[in-house]
């Protein structure tokens, strides 16, 4: 039964984006031509370099930077050009009691952005800040990602009472302006930390902001997922499976949830990137990632004291959201240009 | 007709009363989270943390404590804040209300204007240069944080070049009230109003070339390019026209939200006292009171905001006139 329809998706791809007449499937066609598209390889070839140098964030900071960028280095001296110059210099502003973080050296040996307001080195925290940033964005997606699905098939396809209850929640959370959420709920549980029955997580925990930021975005998922598996249900291949007396659970994980894949995988990148954005935001209210971890948006909030003295603390950061958030959009357009589920249908009906 | 303005209504009515719940439950049914004790101090003593319950009510069970609060909120409106006593919660939304109003109206002219002129011209020149460049910059506004975008646009103009003539009109952050000082209103927001268009700008810009190179493939279109009217005129009377239904659908969401307190990055990095600060300041000191009202006010924008859209919708689009 699925084969059949399987094929028959099959089909109407082929019909619609290619002339040849060998069989390929719609996945396959997807993957050439997103390939193809050079801006989106170039995003996506960036974002594994970002990925990468992330990764990489302990060996730079043990053998080559030679710091702890987690342990404040007040009194600290290092060699630049051959002097030994204090991590903290003596403010010359106002009365000159305060002190002020060394400046970029643009070595990469020892403080290549400068020391924060702790006399850490910067350059080694942003690396660290990144694995964070992007492990919270990609495993909140994932979770996003997941119950959006759950949601938006359960509803869509059982409709009745289940969808009434379901698209009233949606509605309700829809209409909650989303980082109003997102801070109501990081101030209770970072506060707390959660402790039920057998779960429990501490208030500093990562896994707090990525479940905070997992859920906030799913109504804007799983909407476009139930709309899309109520109009599925009336096709023809699902009202043929219900009338051989298909089970229900097979219906949904055989013959809906794959057409219903494109879309999810169209959100991943694009998702990825607004929740790193969210991610960064409540970081810098701090009630995101919390101390002595640190995020991008950690750091630009360490940044923003010295703001005018030391810009580079609170840029730095904040370039890299910029990049890695631009690689991912990038990357998403691509995506959705080689799979978009609406630019099939239009062909279809031409 | 009027029974699907009654149902309409009673759906905002549920929305609302949905995110009530769903405030009080965070706050005062989270395991874990005692308004009590944060009220009375971290080594308060038992007697103390007795007291404090019994005299904010919360040794009351939790549908009496909901109903009590939202009766002070909405008919008595005499509710007062758990923090500062005495402070009652109404004035205070009130107060702060025309400074969140003054940002995200002035932003938004900006990024309406904007976002339609950079869609418009992307689509006209639809595959040049000047139509990549434009959605790159889109692309690149959409990807910044917003309030790192303000923290340089302040190192720009309140510090590194400030004291060129470029910038060196630019107040100090801050707000001064419109009907007292509209010189200095007008000024101290042009950066505000700046920072929070950018990235709506580049998101309305790209959404509007995409449906307006979509509706080119339209019947419609054809229909008119046949009589042979100019391309501008198919481009903004007929193609527009169409395309306004998703940048109206998403200004209203986004005005809406913005005027319920999401511009709070941009109040906090600005240091403009407005909703959204309103609101951060209360969560953090978990103001109940003050936290109600202010999500309250919240949803209700974002509630009449999906109402309104519901009604350009009609105006817009002449196939659900008929329907």
């Amino acid at each position: 039964m699925t084969d059949q329809t399987a094929s028959a998706v099959d089909l109407v791809a082929e019909e619609a984006s290619s002339p040849l007449p060998a069989a390929r499937g719609p996945w396959v066609t997807a993957l050439r031509k997103l390939r193809s598209d050079r801006a989106a390889m170039a995003a996506l070839l960036l974002f594994v370099v970002i990925v990468g140098l992330c990764m990489l964030a302990p060996l730079y900071a043990t053998y080559v930077a030679k710091t702890d960028p987690f342990r404040s280095n007040l009194t600290g001296k290092i060699m630049v050009d051959g002097k030994r110059v204090p991590v903290m210099e003596s403010s010359t502003e106002g009365l000159g009691l305060g002190f002020t973080p060394m400046g970029p050296t643009w070595d990469f040996r020892a403080y290549f952005l400068g020391a924060d307001g702790q006399g850490r080195d910067v350059a080694a925290r942003l690396l660290y800040g990144g694995r964070n940033s992007l492990w919270i964005a990609g495993v909140s997606t994932v979770i996003c990602l997941g119950m959006a699905a759950l949601v938006g098939l359960v509803a869509g396809f059982f409709g009745g009472a289940i969808d009434w209850v379901l698209s009233r929640l949606l509605d309700v959370l829809w209409a909650f302006p989303v980082y109003l959420l997102a801070i109501s709920l990081s101030i209770v549980l970072i506060s707390h930390g959660i402790d039920i029955g057998p779960i429990s997580i501490n208030s500093g925990s990562l896994s707090l902001p990525i479940f905070i930021i997992g859920i906030i975005y799913v109504p804007y998922v799983a909407r476009p997922i139930r709309g899309q598996v109520l109009a599925l249900k009336e096709s023809e291949f699902v009202l043929a499976a219900i009338g051989l007396g298909v089970p229900s659970h097979r219906i949904l994980f055989r013959d809906i949830l794959p057409n219903v894949m494109a879309t999810l995988i169209v959100f991943v990148p694009l998702m990825m990137a607004i929740n790193m954005l969210t991610e960064s935001a409540l970081s810098f209210l701090s009630i995101g990632v919390q101390p002595p971890d640190a995020s991008w948006g950690t750091i630009i909030q360490d940044g923003q004291e010295q703001l005018y003295t030391r810009p580079m603390v609170a840029l730095a950061p904040g370039i890299a959201i910029v990049i890695t958030v631009l690689a991912l959009n990038i990357l998403g357009d691509g995506v959705r240009d080689a799979l978009d589920p609406r630019s099939k249908l239009r062909i279809r009906s031409a | 007709m009027l029974g699907a303005i009654v149902k309409r209504l009673g759906q905002m009515l549920f929305v609302m009363v949905g995110i009530s719940v769903l405030v009080f439950l965070i706050f005062f049914a989270t395991p874990g989270a005692d308004p009590a004790s944060r009220i009375a101090g971290r080594n308060a003593s038992p007697e103390t943390l007795a007291a404090v319950r019994k005299d904010f009510g919360f040794d009351r069970p939790l549908p009496v404590q909901y109903a009590l609060m939202m009766e002070r909120l909405f008919i008595t409106q005499d509710l007062t804040s758990f923090v500062n006593r005495g402070w009652k919660v109404v004035p205070a939304v009130i107060d702060v209300a025309p400074v969140t109003l003054s940002l995200v109206v002035g932003g938004a002219v900006l990024w309406v204007i904007g976002g339609v002129i950079i869609g418009l011209v992307a689509a006209a020149t639809r595959g040049s240069v000047l139509d990549r460049t434009l959605m790159m910059l889109g692309l690149i506004g959409v990807s910044m944080p917003v309030y790192w975008l303000g923290e340089v646009m302040n190192l720009i103009t309140q510090s590194r070049f400030h004291d060129s003539w470029f910038f060196a009109w630019v107040p100090p952050l801050g707000y001064k009230p419109l009907t007292s000082d509209p010189v200095g209103w007008f000024l101290t927001l042009v950066i505000p109003w700046i920072t929070l268009a950018t990235l709506y700008m580049g998101l309305y810009g790209r959404v509007l070339r995409a449906n307006l190179v979509e509706a080119g493939q339209e019947d419609y279109i054809r229909t008119a390019r046949a009589k042979g009217l100019s391309e501008t005129r198919i481009l903004v009377r007929h193609a527009l026209r169409t395309s306004l239904i998703t940048i109206v659908t998403l200004f209203g969401l986004d005005f809406g939200a913005l005027v319920g307190g999401a511009a709070l990055l941009t109040e906090v990095v600005f240091g403009l006292q407005g909703i959204g600060k309103l609101t951060y300041d209360a969560l953090r000191s978990l103001d109940l009171p003050v936290i109600m009202a202010t999500v309250m006010y919240a949803s209700f924008f974002v509630v009449v905001a999906n109402a309104a859209v519901d009604l350009v919708y009609v105006v817009l689009d002449p196939r659900i006139r008929t329907a």
